[in-house]
């Protein structure tokens, strides 16, 4: 609404596209071959779009870049040397000139060093410049999460760095499907994005995915499934355990459950949240990031503000602890879905 | 290189018979004693010194880095079979083929100076004080292994043993390793000789900017640092043409002084090694050191390391400059030992590793309560809004976690 919270980006005009009507040709995809279905395009439709990062050049540690180097040739698609801030700074100063550079970062771990390029160079570029110049074609990818061995570095969740970072756009999809389409969208967005890839999910998830060049806006948020009794809101690989977690609380508890993927975490649909919360009364927040000021702690300020008296219950945040990420305990760490469970039966109950 | 070690072996086998020969610096001095042949195991930068071109060592020594390499050896092919038994999950970095480096290394140090690597580390925190039982066990994820299963493979640190890890993320020993080597300055005593530090890294490390940084600051300050580079030809997939636009490693601190080392070679690392620290540590400031090496197995488990070498290369660096062989004929040559004996060290050795295992296997996977300890010094734990919760709820209910009183 009018001075809302809210800050929506250009792209977030973009149609939610029809699967069933308009994309009929669909073939089933895991997450690291949509991610390749969508550069494929990117490369196909701009001629100015590059694609670099270390390994790409042979497919990639996961496989997302296979085959784009034979079709697009070395000058596109290419490898660049061990040098995270070298990779960031460089894609910035291509973009500024014009191009589309889509900059692999390994693993979301890695990207610390190249935070200061993507903090101070990426984010203010065009609002130091009084809009002279910007560098929204830049898109920076990057695995992040847990995915079962990962230990101290090759499994966190740095969205909350990022989504500190006025002038970023931060994406993560939960599936081969919405992969695709935004990726597209960030990479031919205006704003430079950090697109965040669950790399649980690279091979796991499958999903029936369009051939066609399609796109999903930008800072709007999906209602998953409808529900009644309580708003589940998260993103990326975390919405499998909050599928499974919604679904034990209707099948054992009659507890109806709106899950809502947040899709963009910055900006962030705060007015889908609000107007489910206002219908519920009730919130459950979920990362695996730790907790402390993680960004479930901005959705969690934010309704309170808006939403207080709408809420019947205190706001719930299921999340990782806060230690390093851990080795051998990471099952244990991690918010899975009993966790998550226990959180929606204890609002509900608090509620009655 | 290769030609320097033919001239060793001739030269040795014809001092140790009655009639002596003068053939330049070769001697035997005694049985025990032996003098080896080092020409062409260094390459020197931007410094007008070089190592002696020989090094004299006892046959003790030498026997103990052959048992130190070969126990090496054997517990990284221990790694692999458990790795692919699946007792050993997740990240597995070996340093088969590497061992000369290590142990050329440790054998020129003091055991106060200061060490600190990559993640193909478990070699190292074996020469710093560590057992096989602490390393298999921290890759088990056991309570005897050496950061209490904390960590795993990248993460191996010893404070006894002056060993500081064992790093997950690339280049960032080397900042931390420069910090070491202040430290050692700050703390010497006037006139004395510090303690070095070294920061060992890779090829594919090397173009990491916070390694030049680290570099400056080391050269302006002179300190007691050494920039190590184990040049084993590929970083991860890429080898050097294809990430680095100058691989003369030894060369990249600019006005730092630098050699290269022959890294296959066990006695050329030690003496090489010993010249540096005794540059470093008199004040002189930096230097970069390159050993020139090889690895075996891929970058991890992970990475079969053949997709982008072949495998003629790897048998050919096996079955001519493997570090292992190169000592046993060395030994043999020497009149060290025979044949014969050094079969009955690697059996005795092979058995003690698989005694390790065995006994690392005993030992409990660690208490939940340590997910939660160590966050920060003791007193600050429950400080905040920081959560570590009394009980968490696992699927199997009888696998739940409850805070110990």
């Amino acid at each position: 609404g009018d001075g809302g919270p809210s800050t929506l980006t250009s792209w977030s005009s973009i149609p939610e596209p029809n699967y069933d009507d308009d994309y009929k040709n669909k073939t089933k995809m895991n997450l690291f071959t949509a991610i390749n279905s969508a550069m494929q395009t990117a490369l196909e439709t701009d001629p100015s779009t590059i694609v670099f990062g270390e390994d790409v050049g042979f497919g990639g540690v996961f496989r997302c870049s296979t085959g784009l180097r034979d079709q697009f040739g070395q000058d596109r698609v290419f490898n660049t040397p061990l040098s995270e801030t070298g990779i960031a700074g460089f894609a910035i100063g291509y973009a500024a000139q014009g191009g589309t550079a889509v900059a692999e970062i390994q693993f979301a771990d890695y990207i610390f060093p190249a935070l200061d390029q993507i903090m101070n160079e990426m984010a203010k570029f065009r609002y130091r410049s009084g809009n002279q110049w910007h560098c929204g074609g830049v898109t920076v990818r990057t695995p992040c999460g847990a995915v079962g061995h990962g230990g101290h570095y090759h499994s966190q969740s740095p969205e909350a760095y990022l989504a500190h970072t006025p002038g970023l756009v931060v994406v993560i999809p939960r599936g081969p499907r919405t992969a695709k389409g935004l990726l597209l969208s960030s990479i031919r967005s205006k704003d430079p994005v950090i697109f965040m890839e669950p790399k649980a999910l690279y091979r796991a998830a499958v999903e029936d995915v369009p051939d066609d060049d399609y796109m999903i806006p930008l800072g709007k948020a999906e209602i998953m499934c409808s529900g009644t009794d309580c708003t589940v809101v998260g993103w990326g690989g975390q919405l499998r355990v909050l599928e499974k977690a919604c679904d034990m609380a209707l099948a054992e508890h009659g507890i109806s459950c709106e899950l809502i993927d947040l899709r963009t975490i910055l900006p962030w649909d705060v007015d889908c949240v609000l107007g489910s919360v206002a219908k519920t009364g009730k919130l459950v927040v979920s990362h695996e990031a730790p907790i402390t000021c993680g960004f479930g702690a901005e959705v969690v300020a934010t309704v309170q503000e808006h939403s207080f008296l709408s809420l019947e219950a205190p706001i719930q945040r299921v999340c990782g602890y806060d230690t390093p990420f851990p080795l051998v305990f990471e099952k244990y760490y991690i918010p899975d879905e009993l966790k998550n469970l226990d959180a929606i039966k204890r609002i509900v109950d608090y509620a009655k | 290189m290769f030609a320097a070690t033919a001239l060793a072996r001739t030269a040795a086998r014809r001092a140790a018979t009655a009639t002596p020969m003068r053939l330049g610096a070769l001697r035997a001095m005694s049985s025990e004693t032996a003098t080896f042949d080092l020409t062409g195991s260094f390459e020197m930068y931007n410094i007008d010194t070089a190592p002696d071109n020989s090094i004299e060592m006892s046959k003790e020594e030498l026997m103990k880095h052959f048992e130190l390499m070969y126990t090496m050896r054997r517990m990284e092919i221990t790694c692999d079979n458990e790795y692919k038994a699946k007792n050993i999950r997740g990240f597995c970095h070996l340093y088969d083929g590497q061992e000369a480096v290590a142990t050329g290394i440790n054998a020129a140090f003091d055991p106060a100076d200061d060490w600190i690597t990559s993640y193909r580390c478990h070699c190292i925190a074996l020469l710093r004080g560590g057992t096989v039982k602490e390393i298999v066990g921290e890759l088990f994820g056991l309570t005897c292994g050496m950061s209490q299963a904390k960590g795993g493979s990248m993460h191996f640190y010893n404070k006894a043993g002056h060993f500081w890890g064992g790093a997950g993320i690339v280049g960032a020993q080397v900042p931390l390793g420069t910090g070491l080597a202040f430290a050692n300055k700050y703390n010497a005593k006037p006139g004395e000789p510090m303690n070095v530090a070294i920061a060992c890294y890779g090829d594919g490390a090397a173009n990491q900017g916070q390694i030049w940084e680290s570099a400056n600051m080391a050269s302006l300050w002179k300190l007691p640092m050494i920039f190590c580079i184990e040049n084993n030809q590929y970083g991860m997939g890429t080898s050097i043409d294809r990430h680095s636009s100058h691989s003369d490693y030894y060369k990249m601190g600019n006005h730092i002084p630098g050699i290269r080392i022959d890294g296959m070679n066990v006695l050329a690392v030690k003496k090489g090694m010993e010249f540096v620290r005794e540059f470093t540590s008199t004040g002189n400031g930096p230097m970069y050191v390159e050993m020139m090496t090889y690895r075996y197995h891929g970058h991890s488990m992970s990475d079969p390391g053949t997709t982008y070498r072949n495998r003629e290369e790897i048998a050919f660096t096996r079955s001519t400059r493997d570090p292992l062989e190169f000592v046993k004929k060395t030994m043999i040559d020497a009149g060290f030992a025979t044949a014969e004996e050094i079969k009955n060290i690697e059996k005795r050795i092979r058995k003690e590793v698989q005694k390790e295992v065995l006994a690392a296997k005993e030992y409990p996977k660690p208490s939940l309560d340590s997910l939660f300890t160590h966050v920060y010094a003791a007193d600050v734990e429950t400080k905040g809004n920081q959560e570590y919760p009394d009980h968490i709820r696992m699927p199997d209910f009888a696998k739940s976690f409850w805070k110990s009183a």
